[in-house]
């Protein structure tokens, strides 16, 4: 009995919790992003960008294991080609083994490798981080409330703190993330990354590329997935059609109603 | 219950009908008279069981690359959306499709509680129907837990929990149920075990309920009793299996919306995140279709008096044949009755509303009136209402109220012979 009560006040004050931080919040930016609506196709040349901005700046605290190098050059993504792919993989180390004398070693990645992951751990990405686990990136954008949008507007949200807000060490003050306090620094600046294909490296141009591959990496289907659909709903307006005019026909010998 | 023995024509079938008698029952099936005033509520019968077998056979793909370990189950999930071949299509139809399933089976539920369905000599039916549903409340709950995200996690944590407020051996039925002494892994494997097993049964208790059905016949628009077969009736076949396949299809139109342009817009993004038990997420809150009984759970400040009511909102159910006191089947022609119809609808969906909100200030005070709202409804009203409504003329046939009624039974069916 008395396990449930706590837990039920647990519950109702983390809901007040809840309520009372999401009155500071603000809702997120909203971008017109291509990956949105029913026939919604990724940038190819943002989620390249966004794969460059996420491999040289984010990858150094934040994992992917979900996804693999092969994913990369796979149709409906960033699409690198063979020879890209197999670059990239080759430039991680992985550790594999044991070997036959039962040791572990390492060899340059394959496409077939899953991301390497920047720390061994979650107990050793947290100690690495002030006690905040830099999350996964694989299905962020499926696991925060606004996706795409909240994960763009935290990238850019970040501003000194509004009088009467004292922020502890290694807390940055963030307009659009829940509680505006968080503990990952500003990490983005005009010109941080050098584009291949020349786009100029605003703050807002890489945090709108690695938005959308970051969306990629969440929804790796959403392309097939917006295809097939419209192709299974046009087959099931026309067969629908039809059979509402069989139906039509052979409710007429009993009922012309119908 | 047919009108004649059927008897195959072939020497083959008849010696095969003599021993297992499956071509008498496809015949009865086939014949089988049904009122020919059923609307559009009465397809969801065939939806339901479209609904069903499109979740075992998703399902049974889906145990194929799933992995059953708290460790593993997280990412065997992901791998299935991301590995598998067209993973995330048989992924996101399952997930989807108990939605769609629960939708029809609340329009289904609420159909008969404004036709009078429920009512004698459909009793029966009607509480087979309540343990389908009960099942898949079960089901579904299990379904939840199985991806091993926050949710998953912390609703097992919430509704296992709900069982230790049985006096006395509450907190050792809890640690029973879990297998281990807070949810985990051996309760997690258990889910899986049940999660595939209640399908089964459902799907048991569904023949049952068709068979019960077929003992008196559907109930109709009208709610009259009616001869069968007669000029009110047509075959099943083909007349209401065309009907149905156009309305499952119509059906499967906003089925297919969700899966592939909305497929996570009935879930909660926080099941995106790997199960942690050190961390409660902000707002703990089950998917849709369990929110109305979520609401009258918190609506009670005592733990056991929250699941009573939670439990007796179902239950309550089972008696309703009992409770409804009026002789008259549908709410067509129970002027009252239709009022009060209309206003249970508008209470669950505000209970619904209220249970994914946090309880507190005037969530829970509606939540509060919702409950007493709907238990009024059906140990006040309805017994009452039944005794001092004064109902409309019911019409002796179908056929009356329908204006261009002609045709009878035996050329319907002479025609269906035809083609």
């Amino acid at each position: 009995m008395k396990k449930f009560k706590l837990f039920f006040c647990i519950l109702l004050s983390l809901t007040i919790f809840n309520t009372l931080k999401s009155a500071e919040q603000i809702d997120p930016i909203k971008v017109d992003w291509s990956f949105k609506g029913l026939l919604g196709k990724f940038d190819r040349a943002s989620l390249q960008r966004g794969y460059q901005v996420y491999n040289e700046v984010c990858a150094s605290c934040h994992s992917m294991q979900y996804l693999s190098y092969r994913n990369l050059g796979e149709p409906g993504g960033p699409e690198f080609s063979e020879e890209e792919v197999k670059a990239i993989a080759a430039g991680f180390e992985v550790t594999d083994g044991p070997d036959a004398q039962g040791e572990m070693f390492t060899r340059p990645g394959r496409p077939s490798d899953k991301f390497v992951s920047p720390y061994p751990n979650v107990n050793a990405a947290a100690a690495a981080n002030g006690g905040a686990y830099p999350p996964d990136m694989s299905v962020l954008v499926k696991a925060r409330k606004g996706g795409a949008n909240y994960i763009y507007s935290v990238l850019v949200g970040y501003e000194d703190p509004p009088t009467g807000v004292t922020l502890d060490e290694g807390v940055y003050y963030n307009k659009y993330m829940i509680g505006n306090k968080i503990k990952m620094p500003n990490n983005l600046s005009d010109g941080l990354v050098d584009y291949a294909d020349g786009t100029e490296a605003t703050v807002d141009q890489m945090a709108k590329d690695v938005t959308t591959f970051l969306s990629w990496a969440a929804e790796p289907e959403l392309e097939s997935r917006h295809k097939t659909g419209v192709k299974v709903i046009l087959y099931l307006v026309l067969l629908s059609i039809l059979v509402f005019l069989s139906m039509k026909k052979i409710w007429s010998r009993v009922n012309p109603e119908v | 219950m047919s009108e004649q023995e059927y008897v195959p024509k072939s020497k083959a079938g008849k010696w095969f009908n003599d021993r297992l008698p499956l071509l008498s029952l496809a015949s009865h099936l086939t014949d089988y008279p049904t009122p020919k005033n059923l609307n559009y509520w009465w397809t969801f019968g065939g939806i339901l069981t479209f609904c069903l077998l499109t979740q075992i056979i998703t399902g049974i793909v889906l145990a194929m690359h799933y992995v059953a370990h708290a460790d593993l189950a997280f990412a065997s999930v992901e791998h299935i959306m991301r590995d598998v071949n067209y993973g995330w299509l048989i992924r996101y139809i399952h997930s989807n499709g108990a939605s769609m399933f629960f939708l029809a089976v609340y329009i289904h539920i609420f159909r008969s509680l404004f036709y009078g369905s429920y009512k004698s000599p459909r009793e029966i039916i009607w509480i087979l129907g309540l343990m389908i549903y009960l099942l898949m409340m079960a089901a579904a709950f299990m379904g939840y837990v199985l991806p091993w995200g926050q949710m998953s996690f912390w609703g097992a944590t919430v509704i296992t929990n709900l069982f230790s407020a049985i006096p006395l051996v509450g907190d050792s039925i809890t640690t029973w149920l879990w297998g281990a002494y807070s949810v985990d892994n051996p309760t997690l494997t258990r889910f899986f075990s049940l999660h595939y097993l209640i399908p089964f049964l459902i799907l048991g208790l569904v023949v049952l309920h068709i068979w019960a059905l077929h003992v008196p016949g559907n109930n109709n628009p009208v709610g009259i009793d009616i001869k069968k077969p007669s000029k009110d009736t047509v075959p099943f076949h083909p007349y209401i299996t065309i009907k149905d396949t156009f309305a499952l299809l119509l059906f499967m139109i906003i089925f297919a919306g969700f899966v592939f342009f909305a497929p996570n817009v009935l879930g909660h993004s926080d099941n995106y995140i790997q199960a942690n038990p050190m961390v409660t997420p902000a707002h703990i809150v089950p998917e849709w279709y369990l929110l109305p009984f979520y609401a009258i759970l918190r609506s009670v400040p005592d733990k056991l008096g929250g699941v009573i009511l939670m439990f007796g909102a179902i239950f309550i159910l089972f008696v309703l044949p009992w409770l409804d006191t009026s002789k008259v089947r549908s709410a067509v022609f129970r002027p009252i009755y239709r009022q009060f119809f209309w206003i249970l609808i508008l209470d669950v969906l505000v209970l619904g509303y209220v249970g994914a909100m946090p309880a507190e200030g005037i969530y829970l005070v509606l939540a509060r009136v919702g409950t007493v709202y709907y238990f009024l409804h059906f140990l006040v009203i309805l017994p009452v209402v039944g005794y001092l409504e004064k109902t409309e003329p019911v019409p002796l046939s179908i056929s009356e109220p329908v204006l261009s009624g002609s045709a009878d039974y035996s050329i319907a069916k002479k025609d269906n012979e035809k083609i």
